[in-house]
């Protein structure tokens, strides 16, 4: 009665294929990762020392370190975090929290994700136009920064309203029944509860907008400027275009230079996604229910 | 006011203080979601201090009209309500009137206990701290005074007395609904409304929150909304019968439960249909 049949072999070895198929996928997705790490470790990993992370490019950028660069990234980063976090946020709370869904929502989260979608080379050229030139930042950190902003802002808002979108219904339902107006349930509740996916989604924006190159090409990020940026208004170099440069512009250099800067810029992103990951955990261990 | 004569009677029964008024009373109460009519003109007169239950089988409109009463409905943007709702007296959708008072006035527990994710102490403490602006200025020894208050009323005090710091969330799903009864009580609301408080439990836990909801009476007036037919039999005074969002019949829990006077409502209660 319970004999195997024809039938269940068949199924059982398509099965099986089926399985091997799915899984040497996801093996062949997972090599070119593998590839990049390693290539960049034997080849980049003779090139670190802590002369190479603190000392300026010389001899036309063929030789010495990658100071300025690495220096001017963090600049960016940082400035872009301080202008896109505020208002990613607070439109993420107020899409999630406030909003009715009415044709007004639809066209701004419509708006968001067509934003998400704009190539990189046209957020340079709007933010040549709108920060350089009609807000007469210069080429500058400020306005390299704010085309950062731009660019990753569709992204703070999708990951944050998700965070916020993970606290349960039901504690909005509690906190309203008893009073509590959207501002104090958001405050007490939904924050407290959300912060955790919040900072993970930031975390991982600042590891985007340290490699992105195109924006910050014709707004703020130089060629090469072996001093650091003392202001916003300067401008400054940065590891991505940095490797760009020597990559394809510059003469002569050495083979070993490209791959430590590669190497910098990659363990930089990487160890902003470990951090990010870390932090979630430790703040979902002390979550309440 | 036609109800009045029987109000007297009712409320002597319990020994309250002379009571006048109805605790709710809706007049011509009709609510839309979008084109879909939950309510068709309904007039209830729902007695202050005593337990008054509804009944009806799914979608009969029940929940809507408890969440009618302290406004919560209004959340959803596409709902319309016409007629009136007065909540001892006053007319809720008066013009002077703040959504925020009559949610504190209006207390309401819900189907599946919701704790907030604070302590035990901190969600007893929550709907307090958000109407008294007093309350920082308020010493440790006061707010634990309150603490304890509201716990000894919904009878969770001696279990949880020495875990009032640990997440509510651990607690048993009796214990949480009863610390979701307790959490209004710092506020003193008028009006208890329960959505289904006891289906999420299981027997033990839905006769300790029957009991619980039973000695509150008096001190509160108390809407239960329910599925279970002899909740409703036994732990209330007055009873409404809904269907297809009208009311069809509102009288004794135990006159209806004996000799109903409407059809519908027999077969009802006698499990014809629901």
């Amino acid at each position: 009665m319970f004999e195997t049949t024809d039938l269940n072999q068949r199924n059982r070895q398509v099965e099986s294929r089926v399985k091997t198929l799915f899984l040497l996928m996801t093996l062949l997705l997972i090599l070119p990762v593998l590839v990049i790490l390693t290539m960049l470790v034997i080849k980049g990993g003779p090139m670190l020392s802590i002369d190479f992370l603190f000392t300026e490019p010389t001899q036309g950028m063929t030789a010495g370190g990658i100071l300025p660069a690495l220096v001017g990234t963090v600049w960016l980063v940082v400035v872009a975090l301080l202008a896109s976090v505020p208002f990613g946020v607070a439109a993420a709370l107020y899409l999630s929290e406030y909003a009715a869904d009415n044709w007004l929502t639809r066209i701004i989260n419509l708006a968001i994700i067509n934003l998400a979608g704009v190539p990189s080379i046209v957020h340079a050229l709007f933010g040549v136009g709108a920060f350089v030139l009609f807000f007469r930042f210069g080429t500058s950190i400020l306005a390299a920064s704010l085309t950062l902003a731009v660019m990753t802002l569709p992204v703070v808002i999708v990951s944050t309203r998700e965070a916020l979108q993970a606290v349960p219904h039901a504690f909005r339902e509690a906190c309203w029944n008893m009073g509590a107006t959207r501002w104090q349930t958001i405050r007490r509740v939904v924050l407290p509860n959300s912060i955790s996916g919040i900072l993970t989604g930031v975390i991982l924006e600042v590891s985007r907008t340290a490699g992105e190159t195109a924006p910050i090409m014709f707004t703020g990020a130089a060629f090469y400027l072996p001093f650091l940026p003392q202001s916003v208004y300067d401008q400054t170099m940065a590891m991505s275009l940095h490797l760009f440069v020597i990559s394809t512009q510059v003469p002569d250099v050495p083979e070993g230079l490209p791959y430590g800067v590669a190497l910098v810029l990659i363990g930089m992103v990487l160890s902003m996604n470990a951090l990010s990951i870390a932090f979630r955990t430790y703040l979902r261990g002390k979550k309440k229910w | 006011m036609a109800e009045s004569a029987s109000n007297v009677t009712r409320t002597d029964a319990i020994e309250t203080d002379a009571i006048k008024t109805d605790a709710i009373k809706t007049d011509k109460l009709s609510l839309w979601y979008g084109n879909f009519q939950a309510l068709f003109d309904v007039d209830l007169a729902i007695k202050q201090g005593i337990i008054t239950s509804m009944i009806g089988p799914s979608g009969c409109g029940k929940s809507t009209f408890l969440r009618s009463i302290n406004r919560i409905n209004e959340r959803l943007g596409y709902v319309r309500t016409r007629g009136k709702i007065e909540v001892l007296g006053h007319d809720i959708y008066g013009p002077e009137v703040e959504k925020v008072q009559v949610r504190k006035q209006v207390g309401m527990v819900f189907q599946r206990p919701n704790p907030l994710p604070l302590s035990i102490r901190d969600n007893v403490l929550f709907a307090y701290r958000l109407h008294d602006p007093q309350h920082r200025r308020k010493g440790k020894a006061a707010l634990d005074e309150i603490v304890e208050k509201a716990l000894r009323q919904v009878l969770l005090w001696d279990t949880v007395k020495d875990r009032l710091q640990r997440p509510a969330g651990l607690l048993s799903l009796e214990e949480q609904q009863k610390l979701c009864i307790a959490r209004l009580i710092p506020v003193q609301p008028r009006v208890l409304l329960m959505d289904e408080p006891c289906s999420a439990l299981d027997p033990a836990g839905t006769e300790a929150v029957e009991e619980l909801i039973w000695e509150l009476r008096g001190d509160y007036t108390i809407l239960i909304v329910t599925h279970n037919m002899a909740q409703a039999r036994r732990a209330s005074e007055e009873c409404i019968f809904m269907l297809m969002g009208k009311v069809v019949e509102h009288t004794d829990t135990a006159q209806m439960f004996v000799t109903p006077q409407h059809e519908e409502t027999a077969n009802y209660i006698e499990g014809r249909y629901g």
